[in-house]
């Protein structure tokens, strides 16, 4: 490691930060009950009522920053951005095999919370019954504009996270090659790291095949692709409303959401509601504890308007970006081997002959339960799945 | 018909308490930058709205505000289970016509706030001796009406225009009237026309809302629906949440003046006659009057509700078409600009058409004299016996 660039780094929220939410807890205006029962209009106000309670008078984020502190935690300056991440070793590991370097890129409305069950398990597969030879270093940026990473001029934007990751990991942490995995926005940053980094990256793993490939659709399409298509136009009918507004008036959102703790929780439980394998109870996929630490990420940084950045920067970008991107996919690049993990209740269900179309897939499964958050829903399948992908990659060099 | 019908004065009055937590909201706020220097182009620009805020906060005189209000007359009246608020102006002329006049989202019945006395005066240059018995209501949803109705309703176009034509038949006695209104205000005065036909002599638009056209248009509509939804595209998130998730974002704005501000301002900027200077087409005194109304009645999820119930049932359908005199007056920067006469004719019956030469999707605020002067040339005609007479030969021929 350059320990010249990376400064270990432990999370210490302010006592004034925390005073300041208790009395706007204390003083919160819950909007009055009106319409549809349970989430039908976006956020259930039985739920919302309840995760307030709990916020003011069980949850306790000094207990919940000791957790996250037993963590490697650093930042590193790294293309005029300061990356705050995790770096945690393989332990255990078998002693002829050298662990596997592996980046986990989160999405929205998740944070780096998204990976905290993971990671366990991929750094000591031994203890959590897998083999020592499986193990892997863990490496879990935050997004460059969210949580405890910075961006101080919005430059390069969502298309250029993966060169900043990519001299994370060789030059900062001076691993030469490396697998990748995310799900979400931290799909399609894997997906550029695998075309831009093709060199250095051994295999990617990714829970769904980025949904910009949907954007321009090709005239041979087969049955399965073509009712796949339409599955996400509806979807952008139906529940696109939160992608066009952080993407056009992501200042106007943010306002509201960086001054209301209530109002950041419910505009981001929304998404894990209806976007987790939950069966529209929420409590049972997700503890109210997780939920508002992922929040309490976003509120204390005030960072809930960076989360809104790459959909601002997919939909402010040009024909020259497009035919930028065109070019990177044609470039040989997708000769990195690929991995799907599917999960039946996330947002959409490509066929495989659609990943197929972009991407070298060795690897497709279909997962019997588990949602948007696999990560958070199903840890255990899901590491198995990360181990079992590249046990064959591992060696080649 | 027996009724279950009164009316009461009112007047404004938000408790001090209201007032003195939203200033300790406004001392604690936290302010974000999303995208440095964007000025609009993300939303609110931060600059303005910082300034907005100190100024709620530092300068803006909510009681001052209140007393001229209150030189309006207020009534609150009960309508089976509903408290409806609105204004009653009676017109000074020799001669009144009533007219209703509806507000849209995001603004109230401060909408009309200029054009009252203009319509109700008889000493201007154009009334001769007809003037307009004003009503003014917070319609369903709104302000000082407020969520109306058991929890699990949400007030739809349709359920609105019956209500208020209850409010002007049942409570105030009049069985002729004109309806005039803008945005949502528009649609609830042509639902109030097919509805009630008999009642409604004529109608007076600033827009002409949405309507699901089933036949072929002409290229020059086609065009103009082809800049509603490019528009749409661009600019119209807002409602695209109001339609899916109005709880998810009624939790800040409803515990958050600042996120409350900006997603209003958000929306007078866009429709203003002149975004580049916003405060010449509303001062910070009128921008926080209208804010402070949603702030302090709790308004706002009530208010954004509609959208939701439209989309999932259209109150105005293929099919439904206005059949009294529609009088549109459409100012040029309305959201897409003027629409083509044909596309308002294929569900108003239009006969009256003015192109204002400035302002607005806010126009009856914006360009008090121009909607007055209008509005009044429109009621003058629909209430004249000869001219409804030539009106009725117009549909008569068209029908044809």
């Amino acid at each position: 490691m350059d320990i010249a660039r990376a400064r270990p780094f432990e999370i210490r929220v302010d006592e004034s930060v925390l005073a300041d939410l208790d009395v706007r807890l204390a003083n919160t205006r819950l909007p009055p009950l009106q319409g549809p029962r349970h989430w039908d209009a976006g956020a259930s106000p039985v739920y919302l009522h309840d995760l307030l309670e709990y916020w003011r008078t069980h949850y306790d984020w000094r207990a919940e920053e000791a957790k996250l502190n037993r963590l490697g935690q650093f930042h590193a300056e790294v293309r005029g951005a300061d990356i705050h991440f995790i770096h945690e070793r393989a332990r255990n590991h078998a002693r002829n095999k050298p662990p596997l370097p592996l980046i986990l890129t989160h999405g929205f409305p998740d944070s780096f919370t998204r990976f905290l069950k993971l990671i366990p398990l991929l750094t000591d597969p031994a203890a959590h019954g897998g083999m020592a030879e499986d193990a892997f270093d863990v490496v879990v940026p935050s997004l460059p504009w969210c949580a405890f990473s910075h961006e101080r001029r919005h430059t390069s934007g969502l298309f250029g996270v993966n060169d900043i990751w990519h001299a994370l990991m060789t030059e900062v942490l001076g691993y030469e090659r490396f697998g990748a995995h995310g799900g979400d926005w931290g799909s399609t940053i894997t997906e550029h790291i695998a075309r831009s980094h093709a060199n250095s990256v051994i295999g990617i793993h990714l829970t769904d095949v980025p949904f910009w490939h949907s954007l321009k659709t090709p005239d041979d399409l087969r049955p399965a692709e073509r009712e796949y298509i339409g599955h996400i136009q509806r979807f952008q009918q139906e529940q696109g409303a939160y992608a066009m507004i952080q993407g056009r008036k992501p200042q106007t959102l943010a306002d509201g959401l960086n001054d209301s703790p209530i109002g950041l929780a419910a505009w981001l439980t929304e998404k894990f509601q209806r976007w987790s394998d939950c069966d529209g109870d929420l409590d049972s996929c997700f503890t109210k504890n997780e939920m508002l630490t992922n929040a309490m990420v976003y509120w204390v940084t005030g960072s809930i308007g960076g989360a809104f950045m790459p959909y601002f920067d997919v939909l402010s970008a040009g024909p020259p970006r497009w035919i930028a991107e065109a070019v990177k996919q044609k470039i040989g690049s997708d000769e990195v081997p690929a991995a799907f993990a599917m999960f039946p209740k996330d947002l959409s269900h490509p066929p495989r002959e659609w990943a197929e179309r972009f991407f070298n897939v060795q690897r497709w499964t279909e997962f019997p339960r588990g949602g948007h958050f696999a990560a958070m829903e199903q840890p255990e399948a899901l590491a198995r799945d990360i181990r079992e992908f590249f046990r064959p990659l591992r060696n080649v060099q | 018909m027996a009724t279950l019908a009164s009316t009461q004065p009112f007047r404004i009055g938000i408790s001090g308490h209201v007032l003195d937590d939203l200033r300790a909201r406004l001392h604690r706020t936290r302010r974000t930058r999303v995208l440095p220097g964007a000025g609009w182009s993300g939303g609110s620009d931060p600059d303005y709205l910082d300034a907005l805020l100190a100024y709620w906060r530092d300068e803006y005189d909510w009681r001052r505000h209140e007393r001229e209000l209150n030189q309006l007359a207020h009534f609150v009246a009960d309508i089976d289970d509903v408290r409806l608020h609105y204004v009653h102006e009676p017109g000074l002329g020799v001669r009144s016509v009533p007219v209703l006049l509806l507000h849209g989202w995001p603004d109230s019945f401060l909408r009309y706030r200029a054009a009252i006395p203009l319509l109700a005066g008889a000493d201007n240059d154009y009334a001769d001796d007809l003037t307009c018995d004003l009503v003014v209501p917070s319609l369903p949803g709104f302000a000082f009406t407020g969520q109306i109705g058991p929890p699990a309703d949400i007030p739809s176009i349709r359920s609105s225009a019956r209500l208020l034509h209850r409010l002007m038949t049942d409570v105030l006695g009049y069985e002729q009237f004109v309806v005039a209104g803008g945005d949502g205000g528009s649609a609830i005065a042509q639902s109030m026309a097919i509805q009630f036909p008999a009642s409604v002599i004529g109608i007076h638009l600033t827009d002409i809302g949405w309507h699901d056209h089933g036949e072929p248009l002409t290229a020059i509509e086609e065009k103009y629906l082809a800049v509603i939804r490019r528009k749409f595209m661009e600019d119209g998130a807002y409602a695209a949440v109001h339609m899916s998730q109005p709880r998810a974002l009624a939790a800040s704005l409803n515990d958050s003046p600042a996120g409350l501000a900006s997603w209003i301002v958000d929306r007078f900027h866009s429709w203003c006659a002149t975004p580049r200077h916003l405060e010449q087409c509303f001062t910070k005194d009128e921008m926080l009057t209208n804010i402070t109304i949603y702030w302090a009645t709790q308004t706002i999820q009530s208010s954004i509700y509609g959208y939701l119930a439209e989309a999932r049932q259209p109150s105005l359908g293929k099919g439904d078409h206005v059949d009294c005199p529609v009088g549109l007056a459409l100012f040029p920067r309305d959201m897409a600009g003027t629409l083509p006469r044909r596309l308002a004719e294929r569900t108003l019956n239009v006969v009256r058409w003015t192109e204002m030469p400035a302002g607005g999707h806010f126009g009856a605020w914006e360009r008090p004299a121009d909607f007055a002067a209008d509005l009044k040339g429109f009621v003058v005609a629909v209430s004249d016996p000869l001219t409804q007479r030539a009106f009725d030969g117009h549909r008569a021929r068209k029908a044809i």
